[in-house]
């Protein structure tokens, strides 16, 4: 072409110097604002606030968090591969092929392609998604194709609006927001097999050390499957949003040891106390509104709609995680949810004083 | 400056683009389509699905009167534009007429069909998911049955009063493209609705 | 000479009234007048939406916070999602195509003006009904008022039962209706493209921004089909007892879902091509080169167009599809990431070996390449689906979405507001104040979006009004929320540089830029006919062709 630049290097003119430096300077400028927000990442992420139990998907402690933690290191890898290359040559060309003083009238050459480039950066990212799509399909089946062994305990977990009901079929338990598993260790496999249904709208069950999300849908059974290998609690919360208070479905998983674990169950399963001295309470809760939503065993109350309280003081935490179960909370529980709550499905009960007394009273004994 | 007139190259007396009331015709059929095709999918993934209620073997005959009435409007509109680019308008007017006559009568057998299933059958949108998906997907095709009868209906009248001549051929012809797609659309209907479905 | 401006009759001595000049305006068939009123348009509620954003942000700079009720705040994040989509982005970019498309065809008008004018009144109209629901939403019910369903109103979610009121139906005819809008305003795209081309100018010399508007308006018309019929269903089962999403009568709310994403998918590449079209001219005039690889970049747009329509349920990985549809699923998305790198390799090598200068529009577009790079690859960590697992639903979700249409649309669309400014007003804007915008903007973005990822990683979810205090999440959200104030005051200096510009602007002449399309050969801004006579073109860039004779590319075509 006519219009080729001769590239005679022009002198650097004082003003080129200049142009060079701010230039520089703004290169300089990205670089420590994207060495600060890797500082902040880097803090961030090893945080060790109650490390233990908050949620981190850069930590997994059970199989299916770990097969993900190990593909994502690789799909980093790739990616972050990709854009240093990527990176480094928009920077390259940005600097290079500045326009400079004295170009004023010269237009560079005009290149309109070139077929050997286009093919090899077609090849080679086809290459890319090949390896990275079969490092994913492992993954993919190994995680939902997984086979049931003989020790998993079995739970169902229905989601409602806003709080998680956790039934145990085998073990005939029904309890509400804590869910106890056992921890599962290489000699002993004992992997807790969740089915996921919901009583209305979708949820989704996230404990990111311990898996992946997986959604609940009315209508719609899922599974998933965890396999803690140490013990502790574990936090999560809801990840679909299901309503007003969507925010404030919290999740806490109690994996045991195996002796702990079977003290739970066996205190679930038990018959519910039956402590004379709080009879007031329970005439009260039998014949005002609460027997309509919730169930204690052996006695008239069974209505599904609300958690089951038979062993509510063995539980933490009320309103699904939000506050620590105190008398004190329960009270203001029962008689003003939204205080708690706002717009949770518990209506206030408005009892009057004595009568809410005795009300809490008896629901303190059901341990 | 005033605009570009390249010295390069001669206006070309070869420059001929396609017709913009086709291509819009045909990017309307296409978007229409889409639509179609999503109610037709949920009509299928429901098919035995219904809980309770009537079921389509138990209330549905297969409409075949009305759907040949239907079809031959495609070619009676057909022979009226080719009539009208011929010059021959009593030609058109009478194709024209057959055309609102034999979606009339669509309609109306549609209506019928609705009326036994309503008040005889006690199936309606709410019953269950086959009243639902079946008044839904049948109901959005007489819909835009309905909008073509409309726009022939309107035709009609300015025919009558001599007002449409052989330079609108193009338009209705654009026109006839949407009623064909409308029969095609049927012909789709109908396979799910009475021969798979059942 | 003088240059007529669109809104003087060239013979009118005596000046217009205000009404006189509105009545022009509220009748105006013109494509350029239309084109405007879609840009503004999509600027008021830039602001509106910004504003419901920033609501969003106040209330999560610190966990237990109570700045807004949750009821109000889960409307604002459904409002924020659902303007910027549909009366922000699609009207700029609808607005931006039909000012250009004809200019720079060689074609006097779009092919139906007057639907191209009913469909910016529906669209108009949808946002107005949309945000009616704030005030009208009460329905019979007493509940409801804005929409609180999110943008992409799960089903049950929106069910009578779960959605008492009428604050979903809002949501569903407002889009209803604009969505009519936008298929009108893809008929008309495509038929002028196809149909009103001139003389010379055949589909491979088209400008590229042509190209990418057509496969854009040809996926608005397979992609608005699906919202349409999915919110008709839903109307059915809202307002005619029907059943399409009723679990309890069998129905699915699964169904929902894949309708909506069907649509919900390719639809950001319907925003995102537009965006891409801006760089594909705005980059060769700033490097002094044409664009590297054309047939490629057309190729690569329509691939992108057709993978695009098999990746929807990259968005329900965790619903439960079983192994197989989640690897398939996994690997399209994978695979829609390759015609797209090719892309963003061709603008390199369109940089390469030119001379760049570093105008307020080249440096958006470099902002653009840097970002989009970033948020294409971590849309490659989404495809993986037992990543996604994880990410999904979580902020790091939302950091990458953000980073996708903040980082990259919106970066691509300042610079066209810079770029064709002069074309539009005949004015040159303030180049200090938009370097300051662009600065501005950069630092508010990288400090809110590049954070935001970070609590994703550790268990935030999204759409929560609120968080647990200790959970590593609170120092990030609230560094999120300075950067989206800094974003908020880079748009201030935007729009006050757009107002100044147009009143002290220097005047701008037919081609500031010495570009190389047709729209450079008309006045700024261009007389109402747009050519005095339909041009004759040889070659993709006509004027180059003019502004270099020995050297012609119709030599090289």
């Amino acid at each position: 072409m006519t219009q080729v630049d001769s590239n005679n290097k022009d002198e650097m003119s004082m003003k080129e110097l200049g142009k060079h430096r701010l230039v520089a300077s703004k290169l300089v400028g990205i670089a420590v604002l994207l060495a600060g927000l890797l500082l902040a990442a880097r803090l961030c992420l090893g945080a060790p606030e109650n490390a233990s139990q908050n949620p981190n998907i850069f930590k997994p402690l059970s199989t299916p968090a770990d097969s993900i933690f190990h593909l994502s290191l690789f799909v980093l890898g790739i990616t972050g591969s990709i854009f240093v290359v990527v990176f480094s040559l928009l920077v390259y060309s940005i600097a290079k092929y500045r326009r400079r003083a004295g170009d004023e009238d010269r237009e560079p050459p005009q290149v309109y392609g070139s077929n050997q480039v286009e093919l090899a950066w077609t090849v080679i990212p086809v290459l890319i998604v090949l390896v990275l799509f079969l490092a994913t399909a492992r993954v993919i089946h190994s995680i939902q194709d997984a086979p049931e062994p003989r020790g998993a305990i079995d739970v169902t977990a229905i989601g409602h609006q806003f709080w998680w009901e956790f039934r145990y079929p085998q073990l005939g338990i029904v309890t509400a927001n804590e869910l106890h598993v056992p921890v599962s260790t290489i000699s002993r496999p004992t992997p807790t097999f969740l089915t996921l249904l919901s009583a209305d709208t979708d949820h989704s069950f996230w404990v990111p050390r311990l898996a992946g999300k997986t959604d609940l849908i009315p209508n719609h059974p899922n599974s998933m499957w965890i396999d803690p290998r140490e013990t502790g609690l574990y936090l999560g919360q809801c990840a679909q949003y299901c309503g007003v208070e969507h925010a404030k479905m919290l999740l806490r998983v109690y994996v045991d040891s195996p002796d702990q674990f079977e003290k739970w169950v066996h205190a679930q399963q038990a018959a519910p106390v039956n402590d004379a001295s709080v009879q007031e309470g329970r005439r009260i809760f039998e014949s005002t509104g609460c027997l309509n939503c919730h169930t204690v065993n052996e006695t008239v109350a069974n209505g599904r709609f609300g958690p089951d309280l038979t062993h509510l003081m063995s539980r933490d935490t009320l309103a699904s995680g939000l506050v620590p179960n105190s008398p004190a909370n329960l009270r203001q529980w029962i008689q003003d949810p939204d205080s708690i709550k706002p717009s949770s499905l518990m209506p206030a009960m408005k009892l009057a004083d004595g009568d809410l007394d005795h009300l809490v009273a008896y629901l303190e004994s059901l341990r | 400056m005033s605009a570009i007139t390249n010295p390069l190259s001669e206006t070309s007396a070869a420059w001929k683009l396609p017709y913009r009331g086709k291509v819009g015709m045909a990017c309307l059929i296409f978007a229409e389509s889409a639509i179609f095709t999503i109610f037709v999918v949920a009509y299928l993934f429901y098919i035995g699905k219904s809980l309770s209620g009537p079921s389509p073997k138990e209330v549905l005959t297969v409409p075949v009167f009305i759907t040949i009435c239907l079809l031959s409007s495609s070619i009676t509109i057909h022979l009226a534009v080719r009539a009208l680019r011929n010059a021959k308008t009593r030609l058109f007017g009478i194709w024209w007429f057959l055309t609102l006559a034999l979606g009339t009568i669509f309609l109306a057998g549609t209506g019928r069909e609705w009326h036994k299933l309503i008040y005889q059958d006690g199936l309606t949108i709410s019953t269950n998911l086959f009243g639902t998906t079946y008044y839904s997907l049948v109901g959005l095709h007489a819909s835009h049955v309905t909008v073509g009868l409309i726009i022939i209906a309107i035709v009609m009248a300015f025919t009558s009063l001599g007002r449409v001549t052989p330079k609108y051929s193009e338009r209705l012809e654009v026109f006839s493209l949407y009623w064909h797609f409308v029969d095609v659309v049927w012909v789709v209907v109908f396979t799910v609705v009475y021969v798979v479905g059942r | 000479m003088a240059s007529d401006s669109i809104a003087m009759n060239p013979t009118d001595v005596s000046a217009k009234s205000i009404t006189e000049k509105l009545h022009e305006w509220v009748v105006t068939v013109d494509h350029k007048r239309l084109g405007v009123m879609y840009i503004l348009y999509a600027l008021v509620f830039l602001v509106i939406a910004g504003t419901e954003a920033m609501i969003i942000r106040i209330q999560l700079m610190r966990p237990h916070n109570d700045f807004v009720s949750p009821q109000v705040f889960n409307r604002m994040f459904t409002m924020h999602g659902t303007t910027m989509i549909f009366f922000v982005v699609m009207p700029v970019l609808f607005g931006f195509a039909n000012y250009l498309v004809p200019l720079m065809i060689g074609a006097r008008d779009m092919a139906f003006p007057r639907l191209n004018a009913f469909s910016f009144w529906l669209m108009a109209f949808g946002g107005i009904l949309l945000y009616f629901s704030f005030i009208g939403g009460n329905g019979l019910y007493g509940a409801g008022n804005a929409p609180d369903v999110g943008w992409w109103a799960y089903a049950p979610l929106t069910a009578k039962a779960f959605s008492p009121g009428h604050s979903s139906d809002f949501w569903t005819l407002a889009l209803l209706v604009s969505g009519f809008g936008s298929v009108g305003t893809a008929i008309n795209i495509i038929a002028t493209i196809i149909s009103m081309r001139c003389p010379g100018m055949t589909l491979s010399r088209m400008p590229l921004f042509a190209w990418l508007n057509l496969v854009m308006a040809g996926m608005v018309f397979l992609v608005i089909g699906p919202l349409t019929a999915a919110q008709l269903m839903l109307c059915v089962d809202r307002y005619l007892g029907g059943h399409f999403f009723d679990t309890q009568a069998g129905g699915s709310a699964v169904l929902w879902m894949h309708f909506f994403w069907i649509f919900g998918h390719p639809e950001v590449y319907v925003l995102v091509i537009p965006a891409f079209a801006f760089l594909s001219e705005i980059i060769p005039v700033f490097s002094r080169k044409p664009i590297f690889g054309y047939p490629v970049m057309v190729g690569a747009t329509v691939c992108i167009g057709f993978v695009s329509m098999s990746v929807w349920a990259h968005h329900m990985f965790t619903i439960g599809m079983n192994s197989y549809a989640n690897s398939f699923f996994a690997i399209t998305s994978m695979v829609v990431g390759v015609p797209t790198g090719i892309k963003i390799f061709n603008w390199l090598g369109t940089m390469w070996g030119g001379r760049i200068s570093f105008n307020t529009p080249m440096l958006f577009c470099i902002g653009f390449l840097f970002q989009f790079l970033i948020a294409g690859l971590t849309g490659i960590m989404l495809a993986v689906a037992p990543f996604n697992w994880q990410l999904s639903g979580s902020y790091f979700v939302v950091a990458h979405f953000h980073y996708v249409i903040v980082g990259g649309i919106m970066h691509a669309l300042f610079g066209a507001f810079y770029y064709w400014y002069p074309k539009i007003t005949g004015r040159m804007f303030n180049e200090t104040l938009g370097k300051l915008h662009f600065w501005l903007f950069l630092i508010g973005f990288h400090l809110c979006f590049d954070l935001m990822h970070i609590p994703g990683l550790l268990g935030m979810p999204r759409r929560i009004y609120t968080y647990e205090p200790g959970r590593g999440w609170e120092t990030l959200n609230l560094l999120v929320t300075i950067g989206a104030f800094v974003q908020g005051i880079a748009v201030l200096v935007f729009v006050a540089n757009l107002i100044i510009s147009y009143f002290k602007g220097a005047k701008a002449g037919n081609d500031p830029w010495d570009a190389w399309t047709l729209e450079w050969s008309v006045g700024s801004p261009p007389p109402e006919y747009n050519f005095a006579s339909i041009p004759t073109v040889a070659s993709r860039r006509p004027l180059w062709d003019l502004k270099h004779p020995e050297d012609p590319d119709s030599r090289y075509e």
